[in-house]
């Protein structure tokens, strides 16, 4: 009955959202390291253009989008307030024992916060638009490869996607068990580190006992559906690219291309 | 206790893409020593109601950052949800919710996947300690446990020491109900106690329920999808319907509306069905729709016989 | 009693007297444990190719038991099970669970994947199909079930039903010739109820699928061609459906309960009023109109 949405996926028919995941997932690794190539303003600058045309072509709301930083905010603080504390400038206003603040300092960590909102806003954005699932065979076909060392892949996959599976299933069986013991009285919200440990035994030991006997369960429908260790098994599901995947692997070479130039040629740090 | 419901509305996941209303202005009364069904499908709101009757789900103006609502100039404020089970009123945020849960019991769907103790009785004792002003003495434990075992039909010398995961499923689901009913709670709620149970076990819970309804709790509450247990058991009985309270009526009453709940894909007890039938053959039976109440109706109609005999015993859950 | 068969049997004669055995148990015993009783204790049982099959009996009679060593998921301790002439041993399970499919009880549990698709797929990958074929295994076996429009659907937001329904496509995939249901219905509410015992009669009637189906719904066993009780590992009574529920006090020695409707039918006979026995509400309206006019 009650809705459990893991992850953060929002529903939309997008650009973004039609994408191969695994194109996805190789843009947010280029944009990641493209992000630490910029050395300058400008090229953050090239970085943040390519963000904010994903982010108004993935029908997301922005307002959404932008949430994601408020994770971060502390993170942000801290490292703004360490670099403009302590960072090294020629430009001095103020110094005293180790603490220095300098212009420099005030830049830099004006351009490091910018770096870090710009790699989290990315990431939100895969996770935004590509649901759980794709995550996992784009992940699967990514790392297929790996076959070759005798890495059982195709295995790790499907115990990705059962868990995966199984996060609405036990979300729902902890809160009906977890409701259960609090209409028997049970405390979840003591103050006492002790109790509050011994609180959640009357919640883990049902959901454990739950949890084995899912397992017993699916383990017995998989098999009477012919699944055994082994078994040489076909994919029903495969990833094909379309129009839509060379224009982003496009803008991707592009951003790499402008991010590098402006490196090259507009090299002054900041 | 009496429990009042007005204008109660509750949706989750509200305010994403998601939402769903599950209660949408409900009104609802139910008198203490009632035996009172819910039915519904699956979705109609018929959990989230009860849900609202011990707080495990509560009313906003119960929560702490409540803000009251301000009314739009011109138009007046939409009527505000009122709750209140007996003294206790669910929509104040002064309310003690640890009693009103001691005083509202609730069982579960499958409750015996709530038990957790390594003994019968530990599980058993869990919400009578919970519940307990001070720590309860092992005399007063054990006496409290004792009686709710015996309330059950469990025997405490016999399965006190035993550890709950040995028994078998009925009685799993009989020592899950007395961990319920151990702090003497006047309202029993009990959502689907019969599912999943072979038709001796429902028999077997049914008579149980009413045993607590006569010895233990004043007001029981049962949400049941079985609308011919629905016939033979309830004084009352409230249909839900996607969010709404279609109707909440005796079943005398309600059943003679049978096109009505088959209209809302709710089926209907057979003794409704047969009476609908014979109604279109132009016979009025006036009957309270149980079974024995039907089968004594049509005979007394029957051409007169001498030798009537009475009957053998009854079907599952079937009250004389 | 073998004119209670041979009625129940005699749409099977119409269509050639193929004499093929779906499943066949000589002798059967089966218990979990050495302390334990038997759950299964010496057990002769036949279904017949395109037969529907109810298998009743209160908790711990044997009958998921039954169901399990039909598909090799448990093995016996004594006697030999054949499906399809096929005697099921280790190195066949393989071929027996291709034409011997299961849903079991908990719509949550069997499952795989989060999407409809992706789960009714699951059986067929894993026979190594072509992916043109299981595409094609996909649409048909959603079609069977009436859950074509949820192809895509995410299972966790559908109802009991529908997730049983997805369950029985996902045995379908498998193209089998025999489906159990060990107690498919148990969770589900009266609507999803009914999905599931129009879905299995149509897949019986229409796509010719041996079907046994295991619950203690006494109604559900109405439609079948056949019931059998089980009580302690052992067939007590079979026969048709209609004769069985006559046999109330019977019933009640092995902890069933006869459906309403036939202890309404007994009483009103007890009590004078001589109605037919009927298993039919509206054919019981009919009885006592008649009768009591």
């Amino acid at each position: 009955m009650k809705d459990v949405s893991f992850g953060q996926y929002y529903p939309a028919d997008s650009f973004l959202h039609r994408l191969d995941p695994r194109v996805k997932l190789l843009f947010l690794i280029a944009f990641i390291v493209v992000i630490f190539v910029a050395t300058n303003f400008y090229g953050l600058a090239v970085c943040a253009a390519v963000l904010i045309a994903i982010i108004l072509f993935s029908r997301v709301p922005v307002g959404k989008v932008l949430r994601s930083v408020r994770g971060i905010v502390f993170l942000l603080l801290f490292t703004a307030a360490l670099n403009v504390l302590f960072h090294k400038g020629d430009t001095v206003y103020y110094q005293k024992g180790i603490i220095c603040i300098s212009l420099e300092g005030i830049i830099f960590s004006v351009f490091l916060a910018l770096r870090l909102v710009l790699l989290v806003l990315c990431s939100s954005m895969l996770t935004y638009t590509t649901t759980p699932v794709a995550l996992t065979d784009g992940v699967e076909s990514l790392l297929t490869p790996l076959k070759w060392i005798f890495v059982p892949v195709h295995a790790l996959a499907l115990i990705m996607s059962i868990a995966l599976r199984f996060i609405p299933t036990l979300t729902e069986e902890t809160e009906r068990i977890k409701n259960a013991q609090l209409a028997r009285g049970a405390n979840f919200e003591s103050r006492n580190l002790i109790k509050k440990i011994g609180a959640v035994i009357p919640i883990l030991v049902p959901l454990l006992l739950s949890a084995l006997r899912k397992a017993d369960e699916l383990g017995d429908a998989m098999e009477a559906r012919c699944y055994t260790s082994g078994v040489k098994r076909t994919k029903y599901k495969k990833l094909t690219l379309t129009w839509r995947d060379l224009v982003a692997v496009l803008v991707c070479a592009a951003l790499i291309a402008g991010v590098v130039l402006t490196r090259v040629f507009l090299g002054a740090p900041y | 206790m009496r429990i009042v419901a007005e204008h109660l509305s509750y949706t989750y996941n509200p305010k994403s893409p998601f939402a769903a209303a599950a209660l949408k202005d409900v009104s609802l009364t139910i008198e203490e020593g009632e035996f009172f069904g819910i039915i519904g499908h699956t979705g109609s709101g018929k959990s989230t109601f009860v849900q609202h009757l011990n707080g495990l789900i509560r009313l906003p103006s119960s929560l702490k950052r409540y803000k009251k609502p301000k009314a739009k100039k011109g138009q007046p404020l939409p009527p505000q949800p009122v709750l209140t089970v007996g003294t206790f009123d669910l929509a104040d945020k002064k309310t003690d919710f640890r009693a009103l849960r001691k005083s509202v019991g609730m069982v579960f769907q499958y409750p015996e996947y709530q038990l957790f103790a390594e003994t019968v009785r530990d599980d058993v004792a869990f919400g009578f300690k919970n519940f307990a002003d001070g720590k309860p003495t092992k005399e007063e434990t054990d006496a409290a446990v004792r009686a709710a075992l015996a309330a059950v039909g469990l025997d405490y010398d016999t399965y006190a020491e035993q550890s709950p995961f040995d028994l078998s499923g009925g009685q799993k689901r009989r020592v899950a109900i007395a961990g319920v009913i151990v702090t003497r709670p006047e309202v029993l709620v009990l959502d689907e106690p019969a599912a999943g149970l072979d038709p001796l076990g429902k028999r077997e819970v049914m008579e149980l329920l009413h045993k607590l309804h006569r010895e233990w709790c004043k007001t029981v509450i049962v949400v049941s999808h079985d609308m011919d247990e629905i016939a033979e058991n309830c004084t009352r009985a409230a249909v839900f319907s996607e969010g709404t309270v279609a109707a909440a009526l005796p079943p005398r009453e309600l059943f003679r509306r049978a096109d009505e709940l088959t209209a809302l894909g709710l089926d209907v007890p057979l003794t409704a069905k047969l009476c609908a039938g014979l109604m279109r053959r132009g016979i009025a039976l006036d009957c309270d729709f149980t079974t024995e109440d039907f089968i004594r109706k049509v005979l007394e109609r029957a051409p007169r016989r001498a030798d009537r005999e009475p009957g053998a015993l009854p079907p599952e859950g079937g009250e004389a | 009693m073998t004119a209670q068969s041979g009625a129940a049997f005699g749409r099977f004669g119409l269509r050639g007297g193929s004499n093929m055995k779906a499943i066949e148990f000589c002798g059967v015993s089966f218990r979990y444990d050495e302390e334990s009783p038997f759950a299964i204790h010496k057990l002769d049982f036949s279904v017949e190719e395109g037969e529907f099959v109810a298998v009743l009996g209160h908790n711990g009679s044997g009958k998921s038991t039954l169901a399990r060593l039909s598909n090799g998921l448990l093995e016996a301790d004594e006697g030999e099970i054949r499906v399809f002439g096929t005697q099921i041993a280790r190195k066949n399970l393989y071929d027996v669970r291709k034409n011997v499919g299961v849903v079991f009880q908990n719509p949550d549990n069997q499952t795989v994947a989060t999407i409809v698709e992706d789960d009714v797929a699951f059986g067929a990958e894993n026979l190594g199909l072509a992916r043109e074929e299981i595409g094609e295994r996909i649409r048909f076996a959603l079609q069977a079930v009436g859950m074509q429009q949820y192809r895509t659907a995410a299972v966790a937001r559908l109802s009991g039903g529908q997730k049983q329904r997805v369950a029985i496509a996902g045995v379908l995939a498998l193209k089998p010739r025999a489906v159990i249901l060990d107690e498919a219905t148990a969770m589900l509410d009266p609507r999803g109820r009914r999905e599931i015992v129009e879905v299995v009669s149509r897949l019986n009637r229409e796509e010719k699928i041996t079907v046994i189906m295991i619950t203690h719904f006494m109604e559900e066993a109405l439609l079948a061609d056949r019931a059998v009780v089980m009580n302690r590992g052992e067939i007590v009574m079979q026969g048709a459906p209609a004769d069985i529920f006559e046999r109330q006090e019977e019933l009640i020695t092995y902890n069933l309960a006869m459906p309403r409707i036939g202890y309404i039918c007994n009483r009103l006979r007890a009590g004078g009023l001589p109605v037919a026995n009927t298993l039919d509400s509206e054919t019981l309206a009919e009885e006592i109109a008649r009768c009591v006019s």
